[in-house]
C-alpha cells in the first residue's frame, strides 16, 4: 500500500502539470484571464509540493509572492489592456521553433543538475529548509550575502528603470 | 473519553482536527450571521432609529417576557435574513461570463475562512491545542491565503462584464495590494521583539512581557488601519462606493451568490480581528490574573481562555461596526496617498527602530 504522502505527491505533481499545460495550450479558450488563473493554480500546487517537503516557509512566500502579488498584478495588466488580438493569434513556425529551443535548453539544464546533485547535499537542504525562518535567515545572512546583496540590488535597478519607462517626458 | 487512548496518535489527530474544524467553522459561521445583526443594531442606534425588532417566530408567545424581549433585540433576524437569501431568485445576467461569474463568491469565501485555521483561539482544551494548524510560519501563512482574497473580488468584476464592476474591482485590487505591503510591514516589528513567527509563541511572549499594543502603538495603528481596507470596510470601501459605482464589484449579482461576498467580507472582518487580538492584546491570555495567562490542564480554565478570546475578538468587531456609521467615505487618490506616502514610511522607520533598540538591548 502506497504511503498517504506519496499519493499527495503523485496528486499534486500531476495537478501542477495539468494546471502548466492549461496555462500555456488550453483547448477550451484562449482568454489571456484563463492562462493567467490556471497559472496561479499551477503556483498555488507548487507551493503544494514544497509543504510535501516540510519547506512551510517557501510554500507560505511562494503563495504570497507569486500567486497573491505578482500575479494579481499580472491580471490587472490583461484586464486593463482588453488583450484581444491574443486570442484569434494562431502560432506560427518560428515561434514554435524558438519556443521548443527555449524548452529543451531549460529541461538540459535541470537534468544536468539534478545529476550533479548529490544525494547527502539535498539531505543537508532539505533540513535546513524545514519551516525554521531563523536557520534560513542566517543561512542567507551569512554564507550568501554577497548573492542575497547583489539579488537586491538587481530589484532595485528593475524598479528604477520600470519608473524611468514610465516618465514620458525627462528633464 | 476512555476509547481514546485506544486509537492510534495519527487518528486522534485526524479526529481533533476534524472535530476543531467543525467547531471553528460553526463559531464562525455564527458570529458572521450576528454580526450582521449588530451592524444593524449599531447602525440603528448611531442614527437614532430602533433596528430590527419584528421577527418572531410561532414559538415565540409562549415564552412570557423573555420572548418579546428577545424579538425587540432582533436575535431572530439572521435566520430570516439567511432563509431570504437563500430563497431569492438567483438571477445570472445574460452578458456575464459564467464561469467566473459563478466561482468568484465562492473565491472570495475560500480565504476568508481559511485564515482562521493558524489562530490560536484558546491555550488547551484538556491536552488538546486550541488551535487547528500550529505552524512556525502561521504568520506568512495568513499574508498569503489574505492575498489570495483579491482574485474573488478581480474576477467578480472581470466576470460581470459590466462597467461598474469592473471599475469596482481594478480599485479594489489596486487598493488590497497597496494595503497588504504596510499591513505585512507592520507586524516585522512585533517578530522582531518576540523572536518567533508562531502566533502561539507570540502570545505566550505577551503573557510573559506584557501586550504588544503598549511596545508597538505604531504597527499596532497601521495593522489596524490596514485591516479596514483590507476588508473593504468604510472609510475604505472603494470597492463599493454606491454613491459612485451602484455597488461596485457585486452590481451584477443576487440572492445567495451576494450573500457568500458579505460572507466573505464579515469573516475576513472576524479574521483580522483574531489577528489584532493576538498580534498586539494578548490572545486568550488577561494581565494580573495568574491562571488565566498560564495553559492549564483544567477544562474549565481553557473554556474561560477561549471566552477572554472571544470577547475581545468581539469588542475588535464592534470596533468594525462603529467606524463604518462614523467616518464619511476616503477618496480614492486619498486613500493610495496614505497607504504608499504615509504608512510604508512609517512601518520601515518603525522596523529600523525596533530592530536597533533590539539589538542594543541585546548586548
Amino acid at each position: 500500500m502506497p504511503q498517504f504522502t506519496d499519493i499527495l505527491f503523485f496528486g499534486l505533481a500531476g495537478l501542477v502539470l495539468l494546471f502548466g499545460f492549461l496555462t500555456v495550450a488550453n483547448p477550451f479558450s484562449r482568454n489571456p484571464v484563463t492562462s493567467a488563473m490556471f497559472l496561479v493554480l499551477t503556483i498555488v500546487s507548487l507551493a503544494g509540493l514544497y509543504v510535501l517537503l516540510h519547506a512551510f516557509f517557501l510554500a507560505a512566500v511562494q503563495v504570497l509572492v507569486y500567486a497573491g502579488a505578482v500575479m494579481v498584478l499580472f491580471l490587472f495588466v490583461i484586464m486593463l489592456l482588453d488583450l484581444k488580438e491574443e486570442e484569434h493569434r494562431r502560432l506560427k513556425s518560428g515561434i514554435l521553433a524558438v519556443g521548443s529551443l527555449a524548452v529543451v535548453a531549460f529541461v538540459g539544464i535541470l537534468l544536468a543538475t539534478l545529476l550533479k546533485a548529490k544525494p547527502a547535499a539535498s539531505a543537508v537542504a532539505g533540513r535546513l529548509v524545514e519551516g525554521d525562518t531563523a536557520k534560513l535567515g542566517t543561512l542567507l545572512f551569512e554564507n550568501w550575502l554577497l548573492p542575497f546583496e547583489i539579488l537586491s540590488v538587481l530589484l532595485l535597478v528593475a524598479m528604477v528603470g520600470v519608473i524611468l519607462l514610465t516618465k514620458k517626458d525627462l528633464k | 473519553m476512555e476509547f481514546l487512548q485506544y486509537l492510534s496518535p495519527s487518528t486522534q489527530f485526524v479526529l481533533f482536527s476534524a472535530l476543531k474544524i467543525f467547531a471553528v467553522f460553526g463559531v464562525v459561521m455564527t458570529a458572521v450571521a450576528y454580526a450582521v445583526l449588530v451592524e444593524r443594531k449599531v447602525s440603528a442606534w448611531i442614527q437614532n432609529r430602533v433596528g430590527p425588532n419584528r421577527t418572531a417566530p410561532f414559538f415565540i408567545n409562549y415564552l412570557p417576557v423573555i420572548g418579546p424581549f428577545l424579538v425587540r433585540l432582533g436575535i431572530f433576524q439572521p435566520m430570516a435574513d439567511g432563509l431570504k437569501f437563500l430563497l431569492k431568485e438567483d438571477f445570472t445576467p445574460n452578458y456575464v461570463r459564467k464561469v467566473y461569474f459563478w466561482i468568484a463568491p465562492a473565491i472570495t469565501v475560500i480565504p476568508a475562512l481559511m485564515t482562521v485555521a493558524v489562530i490560536p483561539f484558546g491555550s488547551t482544551l484538556g491536552t488538546e491545542k486550541m488551535v487547528i494548524a500550529d505552524l512556525n510560519v502561521g504568520i506568512l501563512y495568513t499574508f498569503g491565503i489574505v492575498s489570495l482574497g483579491v482574485y474573488g473580488i478581480v474576477l467578480a468584476g472581470y466576470g460581470s462584464n459590466s462597467k461598474y464592476p469592473f471599475l469596482g474591482s481594478i480599485r479594489s485590487s489596486a487598493q488590497m495590494i497597496s494595503y497588504e505591503i504596510p499591513m505585512g510591514m507592520s507586524v516585522i516589528p512585533i517578530f522582531l521583539v518576540a523572536g518567533s513567527l508562531n502566533l502561539g509563541d507570540i502570545i505566550r511572549y505577551q503573557a510573559e512581557h506584557g501586550w504588544m499594543i503598549l511596545k508597538q502603538p505604531v504597527a499596532f495603528v497601521i495593522f489596524l488601519i490596514a485591516a479596514f481596507a483590507e476588508t473593504n470596510r468604510l472609510p475604505f470601501d472603494l470597492p463599493e462606493s454606491e454613491s459612485e459605482l451602484v455597488g461596485g464589484y457585486h452590481t451584477e449579482y443576487s440572492s445567495m451568490k451576494l450573500a457568500l461576498f458579505f460572507l466573505g467580507e464579515y469573516a475576513n472582518m472576524i479574521a483580522s480581528s483574531a489577528m489584532m487580538v493576538t498580534l498586539f492584546c494578548g490572545g486568550w491570555t488577561l494581565p494580573f490574573v495568574t491562571a488565566l495567562s498560564t495553559p492549564s490542564s483544567s477544562i474549565l480554565i481553557g473554556l474561560l481562555h477561549i471566552g477572554v478570546f472571544f470577547a475581545k475578538m468581539a469588542l475588535f468587531m464592534i470596533l468594525f461596526i462603529w467606524v463604518r456609521w462614523m467616518l464619511p467615505r476616503f477618496r480614492y487618490d486619498q486613500l493610495m496617498d496614505i497607504g504608499w506616502r504615509r504608512f510604508i514610511p512609517a512601518a520601515l522607520i518603525n522596523i529600523v527602530v525596533t530592530a536597533l533598540v533590539v539589538a542594543f538591548l541585546h548586548d
